[in-house]
């Protein structure tokens, strides 16, 4: 994969490609549903925006991790994945449980703890997960969810399925033991796996550049895995680059490391819009906004497929906050409910 | 019927699940060349894509497990020192054991964690002889410590077969043993449900692993003053404590002798629920390691820090000594 063609293709202009091979809608491009992409980075931005709102009004208690401004790599893995394939996802997971297909509504009511979220409530915005569709759920401890990832790789192999798997993690794993352990067990083995690598320049606070040794990139390639510096803020980059990982595991060779660089615009947690710790000027933050992945994507399409699709969110988010907000909590008497997968019931804490 | 070993029953027990449920895989360290003997034969009747020798990478071969039961595999991993289980702590109490909660019922995770030879091993030194099923059974995982042959083979077949993950803690004091019995006449020992394993009158000792041979010997030694009941939970977590309280019904005393830490131990455990919700007649005792031991390496030090019949012998004693007094001065 030319790496350096992805990194250029944020800045081409739609009038630029090569109109042979856009449809008549100009909906399509080189095989990229350039609209679902749109949708699927509108989804998560408006989804995000809705949830923030829900947090500040205390529908969602314990806050979330937005994912405000990554919504490309998301959309862009997501959409070089199958239906049946599996995903692991981090504390800031929404867009990767959004982009594989959990259902909105559903999403948002486990955000609120309701009994009709995809966890029934017992997972919330860190723990989302829809087995289902292959969302294996997101995990809250840095990193380790990447052995998950690669041991459900290999299984999927072992017996006779071709599913491939994606392990989203952040800039922050990729100081973990068990990331670089996993690395080299999934290389040994030839696990279909996709390792993601959002770096978003921070971990909560600590730059990327303030925390990782070498690169990113060479802790792939020290276990002979095939690894690319990936524009995160682009939905076509992103999708090109998964869908050459995505096919090269699905066809035995291995896993792949996607160094997908974009930039957290918003805070790690909406705790900090009250704490207001002091990393990053306002003025760095800005100038990372202007290459928006929800712009970069939407002006690829003409403007009225663009509205029609925003209204489409709008009007999905409007009733997904009606489900979540009118969703029954859960029973206090069933709080230990699925603490064992065989129901096996223990004391409890008095008496 | 033949004279089995307990690294057989485990062995054995492993064989037959992998024979019956083409889901269950073997990870671990040397287990294809079978350095413990408990995966010795399985390379060559099940091959390498079911039998397999990881990295020394304990968090990320464990996690690999929770990720491939995930998928629809049954695996088990065999630890060969228990403090390994420290290294993969994290992917087995907050990654596995919390994932069918977390995912409100969607995830299960049936991995089978095997630690052959915990607890002390006689001059291997601090870093080799602990005993840490407390801490699994703290955070919730179930736990299991075969003490006989026969439960041995019978609680691994169950392990294997539960759908929630389960550590097996195979004490290095146990895996000598011997019992004459056939592995096909014996039944999956269902987690949770303790064995009376000599029956008495005068005080129930709870022992837990090896440490039952201990008490029935001591138990037998003290025949003639003290009728004494030994009480195997053989799991951990869950605990078997409506069993226990059927025996304090019948004696109303308690030892617990039990080879963890002293504080936040399981000793200390089903001391607590005894004195909370059963009947005693005297005060209840522990022999446990002191708190918060590390084994030293110098024989005599290693065994001075492990519960001994002496100690047993000595708080049974007393405990029914006590009762005595206690009666005495009501009278």
């Amino acid at each position: 994969m030319g790496h350096d063609a992805d990194l250029e293709s944020a800045d081409v202009d739609s009038a630029d490609l090569d109109t042979a091979s856009i449809d008549s809608a100009g909906l399509h491009h080189a095989g990229v549903d350039r609209a679902g992409l749109y949708r699927t980075v509108r989804l998560i931005r408006r989804f995000e925006e809705r949830a923030i709102e829900l947090v500040r009004s205390g529908v969602i208690v314990g806050g979330i991790h937005p994912y405000i401004g990554e919504e490309a790599i998301a959309a862009g893995v997501c959409a070089a994945l199958r239906r049946d394939d599996f995903i692991t996802s981090t504390h800031r997971g929404h867009g990767h449980v959004l982009a594989k297909g959990a259902d909105p509504a559903r999403m948002l009511a486990e955000l609120a703890g309701r009994v009709t979220g995809l966890n029934r409530g017992r997972g919330g915005s860190m723990h989302a997960a829809d087995f289902g569709i292959g969302i294996l759920g997101a995990d809250a401890i840095v990193g380790a969810a990447a052995p998950i990832a690669a041991g459900a790789a290999w299984a999927s192999r072992r017996t006779g399925v071709d599913r491939v798997t994606a392990a989203f993690f952040g800039d922050g794993a990729v100081n973990q033991g068990v990331v670089l352990e996993t690395f080299n067990l999934a290389a040994l083995w030839r696990v279909p796996v996709v390792f993601v690598c959002e770096n978003n320049g921070f971990a909560t606070s600590t730059r990327t550049e303030d925390a990782v040794a070498g690169t990113i990139t060479g802790r792939g390639e020290a276990f002979g895995i095939p690894a690319h510096t990936v524009d995160g803020m682009d939905p076509e980059a992103v999708y090109a680059a998964a869908a050459e990982a995505v096919a090269r595991a699905r066809a035995g060779d291995g896993p792949s490391l996607l160094e997908c660089v974009t930039y957290r615009v918003d805070a790690h947690h909406t705790f900090e819009y009250a704490a207001r710790p002091r990393y990053r000027s306002a003025e760095e933050v800005e100038a990372a906004r202007a290459r928006d992945p929800l712009e970069i994507q939407g002006a690829r399409l003409p403007e009225p497929v663009r509205a029609r699709i925003d209204a489409e969110i709008e009007e999905l988010l409007t009733e997904a906050v009606l489900f979540a907000a009118g969703s029954p909590h859960p029973d206090p008497d069933s709080a230990l409910d699925y603490l064992y997968a065989d129901g096996t019931r223990t004391r409890s804490g008095v008496g | 019927m033949a004279n089995q070993s307990y690294l057989k029953a485990l062995n054995r027990a492993l064989g037959d699940e992998m024979a019956r449920d083409p889901a269950v895989c073997v990870f671990g360290e040397d287990v294809r060349s079978a350095a413990t003997n408990v995966t010795a034969g399985l390379l060559t009747r099940f091959g390498p894509q079911r039998v397999l020798d990881t990295p020394i990478s304990e968090q990320a071969f464990t996690g690999f497990a929770t990720g491939a039961a995930l998928a629809g595999l049954r695996p088990l991993i065999e630890f060969q020192i228990p403090a390994l289980l420290f290294l993969a702590f994290e992917q087995i109490a907050d990654q596995a054991h919390k994932l069918s909660l977390m995912t409100g019922g969607q995830a299960r995770v049936p991995v089978t964690y095997l630690v052959t030879g915990s607890g002390s091993r006689e001059g291997w030194a601090g870093q080799h002889s602990d005993h840490p099923y407390s801490l699994f059974a703290h955070v919730g995982v179930k736990t299991v410590v075969p003490a006989t042959v026969r439960d041995a083979y019978g609680l691994l077949v169950a392990a294997i077969r539960d759908d929630d993950p389960v550590v097996l803690f195979a004490p290095l004091g146990a895996l000598r043993r011997r019992e004459d019995l056939d592995f096909a006449d014996v039944p999956p020992v269902p987690l949770g449900v303790g064995r009376v394993q000599r029956p008495g009158t005068q005080v129930t000792v709870v022992a837990v692993g090896h440490l039952v041979h201990d008490a029935l010997s001591v138990a037998e030694e003290l025949a003639g003053e003290v009728s004494v009941e030994v009480f195997d939970p053989r799991s951990v977590h869950p605990f078997d404590w409506s069993g226990l309280a059927a025996s304090l019904e019948r004696t109303g005393r308690l030892v617990v002798f039990d080879d963890a830490n002293r504080s936040c131990g399981i000793g200390a455990e089903i001391v607590a629920a005894a004195a909370e919700s059963m009947r005693l007649v005297a005060p209840p005792r522990r022999v446990t390691r002191p708190d918060g031991a590390v084994l030293p390496f110098a024989l005599e030090l290693d065994r001075a820090l492990q519960p001994s019949r002496e100690q047993l012998r000595a708080a049974i004693l007393t405990t029914v000594g006590s009762a005595q007094l206690a009666g005495a001065a009501h009278g």
